[in-house]
């Protein structure tokens, strides 16, 4: 195995940092909330997939990073099943997705 | 069952004033129906001491503190009893025809019976805490009797200084009773009585505390019986009713702080010290109230500094020792003072509330029994000998202040001349010449229910001298007058016919008083020293509070505050734009500057 084939922790954690930068972005960036959500999870999975790193790297094998990452996609699973119903119940509200629309708690 | 006594005038209170207050007949039924159980219940339990014994309830048990609501049943006491009871219920009756044309007589009677219950406390009080408790109520049931007349201010107001004055002397008597328990364990007078006969206690380094104990229980009776320098609320507390000035501020209240000397002299006279304080108080109060009402010119302000004079011929009783003598003088005081004040009263009623001597005169023949009957009370006040029941009881405070201190029995002596001579100066003035007015033309006699108790009182007032108090309290012994009994007698008489002969001479027939002399007249100016070192200093430190509290609490702490946090609002409100992206720019901005500060800065 040579430094150009083999995969190294540093890979998985540029390609985290990747992810979360990328969702930062969409999330302050875009305008549409369903987007902005997805933003959202994308961020969410990309600490995920630094935590299975972390794990998967460490010399012990606790699979402490494992275990941490299956509770964080239940959590986000319910939280994605909480944030879906907020919208869709927005949307049928305001008949818009779009947050510069959403603006009524301004004071 | 003894409790009858003490609860009786309380349920008639309660009734009176909550219950009844519509049906004034009732009101007054009932208040005068308790007065009188009372009385009976008293006189039983006089005649027959011991039949009916009190039962004690546990009040408070913290450590070694064991405090009881009990009775006590000794001679003192029940005479006491007797004195509340009896003059109280005299003075119930006259309030009926006094108090007729008053809006709130309900009102009126069921303080006084409050006042009846608080005051038969004392009386019973078997301990130090529960007679001060008693004490505090019959504080303020004087405070509502004053102010009874509250939409008056001058009623209003003396009711607050009578109020604020008292508190003084019972801080004291407070300490006293503290300093006691601390010395001795206790606070039931038969414990401390055991304890201090059988001379356990305080000795050595610590006796220097039973000064303290001593002062601050006589510092309760100065207050409450009125004693310089704390006499100034009494002759204020004239505001009141004249029944009440009759009650409470010549018969009962003000002989509580006797009552109390009397109930705790055994430790009083463990310091020599404090029988000398107390002694040279009763004296000075006593010379120094009689040459005040030399020159007053309001016929219950007389009364009240005459009352002042005679309270501190009790209290100089005590101080030398002859308790029983004091005590003496007490109930021979309560009969003719409670006289003089009604028959005050019944003038006052039938000059339509004019309280000026020198607009009465030639009363004597417009209300013959008041005349009589205030005529028999200046006698017994001013010591007429042998008749009349004052010369007694002051005869044998002379005695026994000839026996002690020769200093404090001339001034004794002195005050008996000015006593003679003020009040054949009032009664002159007021009851003789011809009338100087109209309302003193016009005067009549007192309807019967007013009438009736004042001659009562005035048969009191005369055989009351030969009752034998001074040895039923002392037990069968007694002391009799003794050697310097002639003497004294010969001086004392001397005295009252000196002045008295001068009274009359110089005030008979005048118009108008002949005599001015402004500081007796101004009271020794002591309103005036109070108002200037008291009471000034006092409301310039309350403005100083008072701005303190506006500017620096107020302005710069509680609405400072809420001006901060009202300005920082409207400074972080303007980031509230509704732009969810610039909130979420500026919470990334902040985890990021968060993340430098933790991860970053602290290893460069």
């Amino acid at each position: 195995m040579n430094a150009l084939t083999e995969i190294t922790l540093n890979h998985y954690l540029a390609l985290s940092g990747i992810l979360f930068m990328t969702g930062a972005a969409g999330v302050m960036m875009r305008r549409n909330i369903l987007v902005i959500y997805m933003c959202l999870e994308l961020m969410l999975n990309a600490a995920n997939l630094a935590l299975v790193a972390f794990s998967r790297f460490n010399t012990q094998p606790l699979l402490e990073g494992h275990i941490m990452v299956f509770f964080i996609i239940t959590v986000a699973a319910a939280e994605v099943s909480v944030g879906l119903a907020l919208i869709v119940s927005l949307y049928r509200l305001r008949q818009t997705t779009n947050v510069n629309d959403l603006t009524s708690l301004k004071f | 069952m003894n409790w009858i006594i003490l609860l009786s005038p309380l349920v008639a209170a309660v009734l009176a004033g909550l219950v009844f207050r519509a049906h004034k007949s009732v009101a007054v039924g009932l208040s005068i129906a308790a007065c009188t159980v009372s009385f009976a219940a008293s006189a039983w339990v006089f005649f027959y001491p011991g039949s009916l014994p009190f039962t004690s309830v546990d009040w408070i048990k913290v450590g070694s503190l064991h405090v009881t609501i009990g009775g006590i049943s000794d001679p003192l006491s029940n005479l006491m009893l007797l004195i509340v009871t009896g003059v109280g219920l005299l003075i119930h009756i006259f309030s009926v025809g006094y108090m007729k044309e008053d809006p709130s007589v309900s009102r009126f009677f069921a303080k006084l019976s409050f006042f009846m219950f608080s005051m038969l406390g004392i009386v019973l009080a078997d301990n130090l805490v529960m007679m001060f408790i008693f004490w505090e109520l019959v504080g303020l049931a004087s405070y509502l009797l004053i102010g009874f007349w509250f939409q008056r201010p001058s009623a209003a107001d003396a009711a607050k200084k009578a109020f604020i004055v008292n508190r003084v002397g019972d801080f004291g008597f407070m300490i006293g009773i503290l300093t006691v328990w601390a010395l001795w364990g206790t606070v039931d007078f038969h414990q401390l009585q055991v304890l201090v006969a059988g001379g356990t206690g305080p000795l050595g380094t610590k006796a220097d505390w039973l000064i303290l104990a001593g002062i601050g229980l006589f510092m309760g009776c100065v207050g409450k019986s009125a004693q310089f320098p704390l006499h100034v609320w009494l002759p204020d507390a004239m505001e009141g009713p004249t029944p009440v000035s009759a009650l409470i501020h010549a018969a009962t209240m003000v002989a509580a702080g006797v009552y109390m000397l009397a109930r705790v002299f055994f430790i009083l006279e463990l310091k020599g010290e404090v029988l000398t304080v107390i002694a040279w108080t009763g004296t000075v109060t006593a010379v120094f109230a009689a040459l005040i009402a030399l020159q007053q010119n309001d016929i219950k302000r007389i009364l009240a500094y005459s009352t002042l004079s005679q309270l501190g011929y009790m209290v100089a009783a005590v101080g030398m020792g002859a308790v029983s003598a004091g005590m003496f003088h007490l109930a021979t005081h309560a009969f003719f003072k409670a006289l003089l004040f009604l028959a005050a009263g019944s003038v006052i009623h039938a000059m339509h509330h004019e309280q000026d001597i020198w607009a009465m005169g030639g009363l004597r023949k417009k209300m013959p029994v008041t005349f009589a009957t205030f005529g028999v009370a200046t006698l017994a006040l001013t010591g007429f000998p042998f008749l009349f029941a004052g010369f007694y009881s002051k005869e044998a405070i002379l005695v026994a202040a000839f026996g002690a201190n020769r200093a404090i029995f001339a001034v004794l002596l002195f005050t008996a001349g000015l006593t003679a001579f003020y009040m054949f100066r009032l009664f002159v003035v007021a009851f003789f010449g011809s009338p100087r007015g109209a309302a003193a033309t016009h005067a009549h006699e007192s309807p019967l229910v007013m009438v009736v108790p004042l001659v009562f009182l005035a048969v009191l007032s005369t055989v009351g001298g030969f009752l034998p108090i001074p040895q039923y309290l002392e037990g069968a012994a007694g002391h009799g007058h003794g050697a310097h009994g002639n003497v004294v007698m010969c001086l004392s008489i001397a005295a009252f016919v000196v002045a008295a002969g001068a009274g009359i001479w110089l005030y008979r027939d005048r118009t108008h008083d002949p005599v001015r002399v402004l500081i007796f007249r101004n009271k020794f100016y002591s309103d005036e020293i109070y108002e200037w070192f008291l009471v000034r200093p006092q409301d310039a430190l309350a403005r100083a509070a008072s701005w303190f509290d506006q500017w620096i609490i107020g302005g710069l702490m509680v609405r400072g505050t809420a001006a901060l946090a009202t300005f920082s609002g409207e400074v972080l409100r303007l980031f509230q734009g509704g732009n969810l992206q610039a909130y979420v720019v500026l919470f990334i901005l902040g985890v990021a500057y968060l993340c430098y500060w933790i991860l970053i800065r602290p290893f460069p």
